[in-house]
């Protein structure tokens, strides 16, 4: 699915914010990004969603050498990868049903199915009573949940999340991550960008650890079991 | 006052840009002044093309009176003349102007003084040909039968004439051509604007998938709806222009102007104005952000 060989990041003549990074995702896998701030966390995920290219070094995604993929290669390849960013990235003007039809008009689906999957995946992530609220008038958790039904609603390959729980309380970031699991489950690959311990440490996946710019792959070290009054806090969690 | 688009729904909020905002409105402008511009074009061609098939096919024989000199009588050469223009082939007719007929048509310049019977008046044969007349050859066989007959078949005012109307047809053509100009720069600045505004929003639609042609259906959506509305607007005045121009023409007690009402097929061309300018956006749209977006990751 991916595979990173000694690739190397800068951003113009500054040094290194990547260095040496090599490791292989495997299709259907879930991994942490973990790493302290600063670390190079949501640069990493920019060379997996493609925003940048590599410095240096190989990157090989759904089979292809990212080298040889020319600029009229990339939207294709992009329509493949949902993507969860850390401040939502969501359009104002639009309502949260547009938003989330985004990838899907992109992709030409017509017009009568766009609103009949987007109406579904907001009503499945809790936002059914706000398909035509504008993201200003929803709160933060809402918003991101507007954005990770828009991450989803092509049924992308690989998921990434930058993040995702950083703008929710622990209850909401709970919920997100069972969904992003429901989805791996189903056989997305999905890479979570993070930095809260408390959360990863519920979730018996291997994880990628950002330090200083070098990576390295560390394996999943068991769940940790929900206590009951964390469970309570998921099953209201959307309400 | 902002012109908006119709479409109420586009992924970049293009319409709330203060770079559209006057877009509309000087496609109203632009609209007007190239409605205006080939409305002048086809009247002037009108105009032209009515006094070129008044007098095209028509000749003029004068018979000149020749004091002194050893020719015959003044009506007998006149004769001479008509009987050669009645056997040339090509000549429909060959009408002598009675004496009155010519004292009016030089009264605008001799007044009532032309209908003297002791000024030296020529003879005028109207003619009118019905098909193609050897001219140099008549003119040899006027010149032998009838001395002091000249012909004029009108060639020098017709030429100055459709030389007059070419120039006009230019200047307009002209006009219309630095309208599109004009149109195709504003809609540059207007898109590279929205472009700039809206970079981080075309950077999102990228990452998720967008391709170049779908960032700039956006922009050509925008532009078109703004062109037609504003085109419209720009060809109303015209038309209000035109008629008020139509109205005031009418008053006038001498014809010093020609007709400035305009043939239906000519308001359909007029009807084209707002679908031209409307075509010429969505065109430089198109190229200027499918050229930006390439400098895009």
């Amino acid at each position: 699915m991916i595979r990173f060989e000694n690739v190397g990041l800068r951003y113009g003549t500054e040094a290194e914010v990547l260095r040496d990074i090599s490791f292989t995702l495997q299709p259907g896998s879930f991994h942490f990004l973990t790493g302290a701030s600063g670390a190079g966390k949501s640069s990493l995920l920019k060379l997996m969603y493609l925003a940048h290219r590599p410095s240096r070094g190989l990157v090989t995604l759904f089979g292809r050498d990212m080298a040889m993929v020319t600029r009229r290669d990339l939207p294709e390849l992009r329509r493949q990868i949902g993507v969860v960013f850390q401040d939502f990235a969501l359009l104002d003007h639009l309502s949260a049903l547009d938003n989330v039809a985004l990838p899907l008009r992109m992709a030409g689906t017509p017009e009568a199915d766009v609103v009949a999957h987007c109406s579904e995946i907001l009503r499945w992530v809790g936002l059914g009573n706000h398909l035509h609220a504008k993201p200003s008038t929803l709160s933060g958790g809402q918003k991101q949940r507007v954005a990770i039904a828009r991450s989803v609603i092509n049924r992308p390959r690989l998921l990434l999340a930058d993040e995702p729980t950083g703008n929710v309380d622990d209850g909401i970031g709970m919920r997100l991550l069972y969904l992003f699991e429901e989805l791996y489950k189903l056989g997305t690959t999905v890479v979570i960008a993070t930095h809260n311990e408390a959360l990863i440490r519920r979730f018996d996946h291997p994880r990628l650890h950002l330090d200083n710019g070098r990576l390295m792959v560390l394996p999943a070290r068991g769940r940790v079991e929900l206590r009951a009054k964390d469970a309570r806090a998921n099953d209201s969690a959307w309400e | 006052m902002a012109l908006r688009p119709v479409r109420p729904r586009s992924d970049l909020p293009l319409a709330v840009d203060p770079s559209s905002r006057f877009l509309g409105w000087i496609t109203a402008l632009m609209a007007f002044l190239a409605a205006l511009a080939l409305a002048g074009a086809m009247l002037v061609s009108d105009m032209a093309q009515r006094w070129d098939s008044g007098l095209a096919g028509g000749l003029t024989v004068q018979v000149a009176p020749m004091p002194g000199a050893p020719v015959a009588p003044l009506d007998e050469r006149a004769e001479a003349a008509l009987t050669v223009l009645r056997s040339t082939p090509g000549i429909g007719s060959a009408t002598l102007l009675s004496g009155g007929e010519i004292a009016r048509l030089l009264e605008p310049w001799l007044g009532s003084g032309a209908s003297d019977p002791l000024l030296p008046m020529p003879r005028m044969i109207d003619v009118v040909a019905d098909g193609p007349v050897d001219i140099a050859g008549l003119r040899l066989r006027l010149a032998s039968a009838a001395p002091g007959a000249t012909l004029d078949d009108h060639a020098v005012w017709l030429a100055d004439l459709r030389s007059f109307a070419g120039a006009i047809r230019l200047a307009a053509l002209g006009v219309v051509v630095l309208i599109g100009a004009a149109a195709v720069m504003t809609v540059v600045f207007a898109v590279r604007t929205g472009l700039a505004i809206h970079r981080p929003v075309v950077e999102l639609l990228h990452l998720m998938g967008a391709t170049d042609r779908y960032v700039s259906r956006q922009f050509e959506r925008h532009v078109v709806s703004l062109s037609l509305r504003g085109g419209g607007i720009g060809l109303l005045l015209a038309g209000g222009t035109m008629y008020g121009l139509h109205r005031a023409s009418q008053g006038l007690r001498a014809s010093l102007l020609p007709d400035l009402a305009l043939e239906p097929w000519q308001w359909v061309v007029l009807l084209l104005v707002p679908a031209a300018l409307a075509l010429l956006a969505l065109a430089t749209a198109r190229w200027t952000v499918l050229r930006t977006l390439e400098s895009m990751p």
